[in-house]
């Protein structure tokens, strides 16, 4: 059991990393993305902006203290 | 082309990142405890990372383009923004600048002080295995999505074999960690890369036309490039007001 958990907390660590709400942004940005996109509109300037919004939440987070 | 030959970059300077990580590991072990286990640790991990590349790269170029756009495209923005965020925090001075002198004494530390049993020191093989396989999966992971998105993996997988011999080479010759190489800045621009093309990517899989198709790409870098410059600047100037003394009224 422990080496399993060992396991799984490396794969997450190695995808996730430091900030996991980074991951979840970029899920929640492909997910609106991919929903958009398939009722007509091609909002392709979506994903790139919540990139750099998401980077620099995550660095004011950490320059405050979070 | 353009487009590949930037792939191959990243592919490039990545690998370079992390073997030089590994390398300083593999010297402190070897230099401390002698070659013979050390070498054959090095030897087993990357045997065992040519396993993973030869068995999950023919298998991931066999699944359909678009979904594996959208989540290996994905994985790869989650992985190139964790670089680049930590680019810049060491850049700004609030995280610790990686140095290679640091850990290779640290390193050699630890190797003298554990003590030797048996003929074949299993202390070396298990050291310099976890670090190259540790540092080489990082590696693989850009080599394996790089290669099945744009159908490039033998072409990645040999530009990272001889970024690894690149590397390895100077090392036997000048027989000390690389801490003078830029090793951070290396890191941004890696950083940049993968989110750059995970964006383009993962976003393709989601749908989206990007205007003026794959020149897209250099339009995301400069963007990235941009923010991170932006965003390094203004966090090492709110680190640097923070530790000024403050000035009594």
């Amino acid at each position: 059991m422990t080496y399993l958990r060992r396991f799984f907390r490396y794969w997450s660590d190695f995808v996730v990393g430091d900030d996991w709400t980074l991951a979840l942004g970029v899920v929640v940005a492909l997910a609106v993305t991919w929903f958009v996109t398939h009722h007509g509109r091609n909002w392709y300037w979506l994903l790139p902006a919540a990139v750099v919004a998401l980077i620099a939440l995550s660095l004011r987070r950490v320059s405050r203290g979070r | 082309m353009k487009n590949e030959s930037l792939l191959l970059l990243a592919v490039v300077l990545a690998t370079a990142v992390e073997m030089i990580e590994a390398l300083t590991i593999v010297l402190a072990v070897g230099v401390t405890r002698g070659w013979r286990a050390a070498l054959l640790g090095v030897g087993a991990a990357f045997v065992v990372l040519g396993i993973v590349v030869a068995t999950v790269g023919p298998a991931l170029s066999h699944l359909s383009l678009t979904p594996l756009r959208l989540i290996v495209g994905g994985l790869l923005l989650v992985f190139g923004m964790q670089w680049t965020r930590k680019a810049i925090l060491r850049s700004s001075g609030y995280q610790a600048m990686h140095d290679e002198d640091v850990i290779y004494d640290s390193t050699r530390v630890s190797a003298i002080a554990v003590p030797r049993e048996g003929s074949f020191d299993g202390y070396s093989f298990i050291i310099a295995f976890k670090g190259v396989l540790l540092e080489g999966l990082e590696v693989v992971f850009i080599v394996l999505t790089f290669g099945a998105t744009q159908h490039r993996l033998a072409i990645s997988a040999l530009a990272a074999s001889l970024t690894v011999v690149a590397v390895a080479t100077v090392g036997v010759l000048i027989h000390r960690p690389l801490s003078r190489v830029p090793e951070n800045a290396l890191k941004l621009m890696v950083g940049i890369l993968l989110t750059s093309f995970g964006m383009f990517w993962s976003a393709e899989g989601a749908g989206v036309a990007w205007p003026g198709g794959e020149g897209a790409i250099f339009i995301l870098i400069a963007l990235m490039v941009g923010a991170s410059v932006l965003l390094a600047r203004a966090l090492r100037r709110h680190h640097q007001r923070t530790l000024a003394p403050q000035v009594p009224s």
